[in-house]
């Protein structure tokens, strides 16, 4: 079983400072992790390795220094790292960051399942996942709390709902989205450290990947971001008891004395 | 300070801390309330080659030694001394089978133990034989290609839980000390079973249990070195385990004083923090300066340990009496910064206060570390004497 997983690096913090004149992230001075998320992303692909054969490739789009972030997955079990880092790639919006890692996955070539954080920490945008599964014009699930099966032809997953889940089977190749029900991700290994530390990891260029140039970077970003705050907390709300008839009653009370009807 | 550990030494310190951090401190308390055996723990440490980094590549280990022994047990204790325990009590059972065993017992030994499939655990104590270890009344009588087993050892870590023990029974009771031998007994051995469970003091974690061998056969090939030899085997692995001791009171007095700082840093009394009087300041210092102090012996010794340094047994001894001492002072003066609170069981230090004790209790109390200090002091000035 051939596995891909799409991580991303961003800064250790929960606390994000943003530029208020550029309206983007302030990195510096700030150490990077692993996207949470994409812990369990490559913990499960892991996983299924160690339960189905196979390898897993990590790869990732940015700046030279992800290049820790490969290696720390290596460090837990992934056996290969991409890295597709060009200045033409900087500045990409989720679109471009799509385009971008569905081209460097058509490069790695087979896979049968890919897999991907529910969505990045900083940005939260949830979109780069079912974005490089429309640019492979592959099948995808967001969500997955569980995968129930894999065989040669499809996968069966649940997919977390706000309440209850979804049970979904669908054709492979496919990609998945997970979430931190999934699983617990393990502690690094001294071997897969020193694995880690011996590991080549493959770097890819716009040009190795022949990208288009208006589809990737800035230039490929049709995102403007006008702002970004964080939005008040919805107050509480009331709840209104009684029998059906009595609180039918009482909502349109309500409603009345708020003027709705 | 600086201690010049290699790339790989600082590999295994910070993931064995990261584990500590993650993994360990927030469960710490719960386990020493429950006093249950941390399996879920033990099976990361394995599975993050922890048990591998005191054992030779060519058994599974990493190739360190006792002092990487040390690194992970020092951190490992900053967080919980009774999961620490447990992991280096495995390092004591595997060390009478690296010193002394023959080629094939380390090729079916070590390499279980070196990927932490199997715990081991060292078993020399009875109940009338302590620190008088020549008191041992355990028999290994020899019966063709078996020794029979019977007899009752106690207050064994890892005991019940570990699936490799090396023990101490006397094949010769006439010869006393010289009629001792080790011997490596497997869980699950007819005639072996395990008694007693002890409810401790501190280290709750980790298992403390009587070993039972009663009419017990165990194959001839599992005595390790010679029939005889056994004491020295004891006293060899001693040599190597007291500096992880000191590690793990290194780590303990390391978490209390950590704990100490932050604490005396938010308590406010008398309209400021604790940490800005002098008197508070003064034994934060002091405690400081003697961990340092202690940490300096334990890897001093335990570098000279894996250097194969002759006469390791002062040493050897000093690093686990100064370390042990150290820590149950600094963790007592810990209890003191943090005041009615640190008394509480709600906050960490009364907890390493506990389990510092200990350490200054086995692997030989530390009245038999100052013995063979003494004994080693006068030895050589004898033999100083001689030369003249």
């Amino acid at each position: 079983m051939e596995i891909i997983v799409c991580i991303k690096q961003v800064p250790d913090t929960a606390d994000i400072k943003i530029d208020p004149k550029t309206n983007t992230l302030i990195r510096e001075g700030v150490p990077s992790i692993i996207n949470p998320f994409d812990t369990y992303a490559i913990e499960e692909g892991v996983r299924l390795k160690e339960k189905y054969q196979g390898k897993v490739t990590v790869i990732s789009m940015g700046p030279p220094q992800v290049e820790d972030a490969l290696r720390e997955a290596i460090s837990l079990g992934v056996d290969e790292g991409v890295l597709l880092s060009d200045r033409a790639f900087a500045g990409a919006d989720t679109l471009a960051t799509s385009y971008t890692l569905a081209e460097g996955i058509k490069k790695i070539g087979k896979f049968d399942l890919i897999i991907c954080g529910k969505q990045a920490m900083d940005g939260d945008t949830a979109q780069v996942g079912p974005g490089i599964a429309e640019k492979l014009n592959i099948p995808h699930v967001t969500y997955v709390k569980k995968i129930e099966e894999i065989k040669d032809d499809y996968v069966q997953v649940e997919r977390l709902m706000e309440e209850g889940y979804e049970v979904i089977r669908m054709p492979l190749p496919a990609l998945i989205t997970v979430v931190k029900e999934i699983n617990e991700p393990r502690m690094p290994s001294l071997k897969g450290k020193l694995k880690a530390k011996n590991a080549q990891i493959i770097t890819w260029s716009a040009k190795d990947l022949e990208a288009e140039e208006d589809r990737i970077g800035l230039q490929g970003s049709p995102t403007q971001v006008i702002k970004i705050f964080t939005p008040q907390p919805r107050g509480k709300g009331e709840t209104i008891e009684g029998t059906p008839p009595e609180q039918a009653a009482k909502l349109v009370e309500k409603l009345r004395e708020t003027k709705i009807v | 300070m600086e201690y010049f550990l290699t790339e790989e030494q600082v590999m295994i310190r910070d993931l064995a801390r990261k584990i500590a951090e993650e993994k360990i401190a927030p469960k710490a308390q719960e386990l020493d309330e429950k006093g249950e055996f941390p399996w879920e723990i033990i099976k990361v440490l394995a599975q993050s080659d922890l048990f591998r980094v005191f054992l030779p590549e060519e058994y599974g280990g990493l190739g360190g030694g006792v002092f990487e022994l040390c690194l992970v047990t020092e951190e490992l204790s900053r967080a919980c001394s009774g999961v620490a325990v447990s992991y280096a009590a495995s390092a004591l059972g595997a060390f009478p089978i690296l010193l002394y065993g023959t080629e094939e017992q380390k090729k079916k030994y070590l390499s279980d133990i070196a990927s932490g499939k199997k715990l081991t655990a060292f078993a020399i104590t009875e109940p009338e034989a302590g620190s008088d270890a020549g008191a041992i009344q355990t028999t290994a009588v020899k019966d063709g290609d078996h020794y029979v087993l019977n007899g009752t050892k106690c207050f064994i870590t890892n005991g019940g839980e570990a699936e490799i023990y090396t023990i101490i029974a006397m094949t010769d009771k006439k010869k006393g000390a010289r009629g001792a031998s080790a011997l490596i007994v497997e869980k699950g051995t007819e005639g072996f079973t395990f008694g007693k469970e002890e409810d401790k003091m501190g280290i709750r974690a980790s298992a403390t249990r009587e070993l039972v061998f009663s009419d017990c056969k165990v194959p001839k090939e599992n005595l390790i070195g010679k029939e005889g030899g056994g004491f020295i085997v004891a006293m060899k692995t001693f040599d190597s385990s007291r500096p992880g001791i000191g590690a793990q009171a290194v780590g303990i007095a390391q978490g209390a004083l950590d704990r100490a700082i932050d604490y005396a840093r938010e308590r406010v009394q008398f309209g400021h923090p604790i940490s800005s009087f002098q008197g508070i300041q003064h034994m934060l210092a002091d405690m400081a300066t003697q961990i340092e102090a202690a940490r300096a012996l334990v890897y001093a010794v335990a570098r000279m340990v894996d250097k194969g340094c002759k006469d390791i047994a002062r040493p050897s001894a000093m690093s686990k009496l100064f370390a042990s001492d150290m820590a149950m002072k600094v963790t007592t003066d810990a209890v003191q910064i943090f005041g009615g609170y640190g008394y509480m069981k709600e906050y960490p230090v009364e907890k390493m206060m506990r389990d510092a004790k200990i350490t200054q209790i086995y692997e030989g109390t530390n009245q038999i570390q100052r013995n063979i200090i003494a004994l080693a002091l006068i030895k050589e000035a004898a033999k100083r004497r001689k030369k003249k």
